[in-house]
C-alpha cells in the first residue's frame, strides 16, 4: 500500500494491514470488527482516526468492518502507597498520600487488542 | 461470532524495524539521538552549533527529516561530517524504515554518534520508534509555555527538553519556570537543559550531555552477553 501521508491514517493503515493478515488465517470465516487501544498518551486523536479508517476502507471489500475504539486514561501507582489513580490536569502527586514520586502503568497504548470473525 | 484476541502493537511493523536497528547500533556502541520540535524551535542552528563544536575524532553522522528540500542537509555538510536528507514528500514524521534506507552505504562500526532530526512536529513523531537510545524534545522560548500539556505525548517520551533560544527571554514574554513546571507535570524528573545557539549559552551541559551519553553507549556492548 503506498505510503499514506496524516498521522491518523497512517495508523489507519496499519490496523487494516493486521486485519488484512489475520483475515489470510481464517479463510473460512469473514472479519467483522477490530478492537484496538488507545492510550491518552499516543497521541492519536480517536475521531480522526475513526474518520481516516472509514475513508480508507469507503468502497473496498473492507467497507462493513468496524473499528472499535477503547479509551485507555493516564493511570499512575504512588510508589510510596500503591494507590493508583487517573492522572488528570497533568497532576503527578498521590491523591491518597500527597506523594510526588508515582510511576506511570497505562496510558501509552496504541494496540490492537481483538478482532471478531464471523462464521 | 467468535471474538480472537489479537495483542498486538498497531505500529508492529515500525517497532520490529526499529529494534533491529537498535540491536545494530548497540553492538557497535553506537548512540543515536532523535531531535524533536515544532517546526522553527531551532533543530537545525542547534544542530550546526552541535557539529561546530563537536570533538573532530568523534565520529558523527546526520540523518536530517524534511517534507522537502535539500536546504538543512547543504546547511550541515559545511562541518564535514556524513550528513544525508531524508525528504518524506509529504509524510509528517519518519519512520525506522526510512531511517535504515537510509543508512545504506554508511558503515556503522565506524561511527560514534548519529543524530536524527525529525520532521518538524510535535504529534506524529511521538508515535515512531526509530530505534533511537534518546528522544529529545526542543521547546524555543517564541513558543507558548503550555506545549507540554497541549502535546503531551513527545514530553512524557523524551528524555531531554532543550529550551532553545534562551538569549530572546529579555524580549520575550516566555515564562520559563511555568515551562518548566509544564514539562514536569507531564514527565517527572524530566531533565532541562536552557541553550542558545545563538550566544552559545548552554551548548557546553549539552555537549557534556551527549558525551556522557556516548560514553555509556560505547560500554554498552562489552558488558552486555547474550
Amino acid at each position: 500500500m503506498d505510503r499514506v501521508r496524516m498521522h491518523e491514517l497512517g495508523i489507519a493503515t496499519s490496523i487494516l494491514e493486521c486485519v488484512q493478515a489475520e483475515a489470510k488465517r481464517h479463510p473460512d470465516g469473514r472479519i467483522t470488527k477490530v478492537g484496538v487501544r488507545i492510550g491518552e498518551l499516543s497521541g492519536v486523536d480517536r475521531d480522526a482516526l475513526q474518520f481516516g479508517f472509514e475513508v480508507l476502507v469507503k468502497d473496498t471489500d473492507w467497507e462493513s468492518l468496524v473499528l472499535e475504539l477503547e479509551y485507555v486514561p493516564r493511570m499512575q501507582r504512588c510508589l510510596k502507597c500503591a494507590c493508583e489513580f487517573h492522572m488528570t490536569d497533568f497532576d503527578p502527586r498521590c491523591p491518597l498520600c500527597g506523594e510526588f514520586g508515582t510511576q506511570c502503568i497505562s496510558g501509552e497504548e496504541l494496540d490492537i487488542a481483538y478482532m471478531e470473525v464471523d462464521g | 461470532m467468535n471474538r480472537i484476541a489479537v495483542e498486538k502493537k498497531v505500529l508492529n511493523e515500525n517497532q520490529v524495524l526499529a529494534e533491529q536497528l537498535r540491536e545494530r547500533y548497540r553492538q557497535v556502541g553506537l548512540l543515536c539521538v532523535n531531535l524533536i520540535s515544532a517546526p522553527g524551535s531551532g533543530k537545525t542552528a542547534l544542530l550546526e552549533r552541535t557539529l561546530e563544536r563537536m570533538d573532530k575524532t568523534t565520529r558523527v553522522a546526520v540523518l536530517t527529516g524534511d517534507l522537502q528540500t535539500e536546504n538543512d542537509a547543504k546547511r550541515l555538510a559545511k562541518f564535514g561530517f556524513p550528513v544525508k536528507q531524508i525528504t518524506t514528500g509529504g509524510t509528517c514524521h519518519l519512520d525506522a524504515k526510512m531511517i535504515g534506507k537510509h543508512l545504506e552505504g554508511w558503515k556503522l562500526e565506524e561511527l560514534d554518534l548519529l543524530i536524527v532530526e525529525n520532521v518538524g512536529n510535535l504529534v506524529c513523531p511521538s508515535s515512531y520508534d526509530l530505534g533511537e537510545d534518546a528522544k529529545i524534545v526542543l521547546l524555543s522560548t517564541t513558543e507558548g509555555e503550555d506545549k507540554p500539556l497541549k502535546y503531551p505525548s513527545i514530553f512524557f517520551k523524551s528524555e531531554l527538553m532543550l529550551l532553545t533560544k534562551v538569549d530572546l527571554l529579555p524580549y520575550v514574554p516566555f515564562h520559563v519556570e511555568l515551562a518548566r513546571e509544564n514539562a514536569r507535570r507531564v514527565h517527572p524528573g524530566m531533565e532541562i537543559i536552557d541553550v542558545s545557539s545563538t550566544t552559545g549559552q548552554g551548548l557546553d551541559r549539552w555537549m557534556d550531555w551527549l558525551g556522557a551519553r556516548q560514553e555509556k553507549a560505547q560500554a554498552k556492548p562489552q558488558s552486555v552477553t547474550r
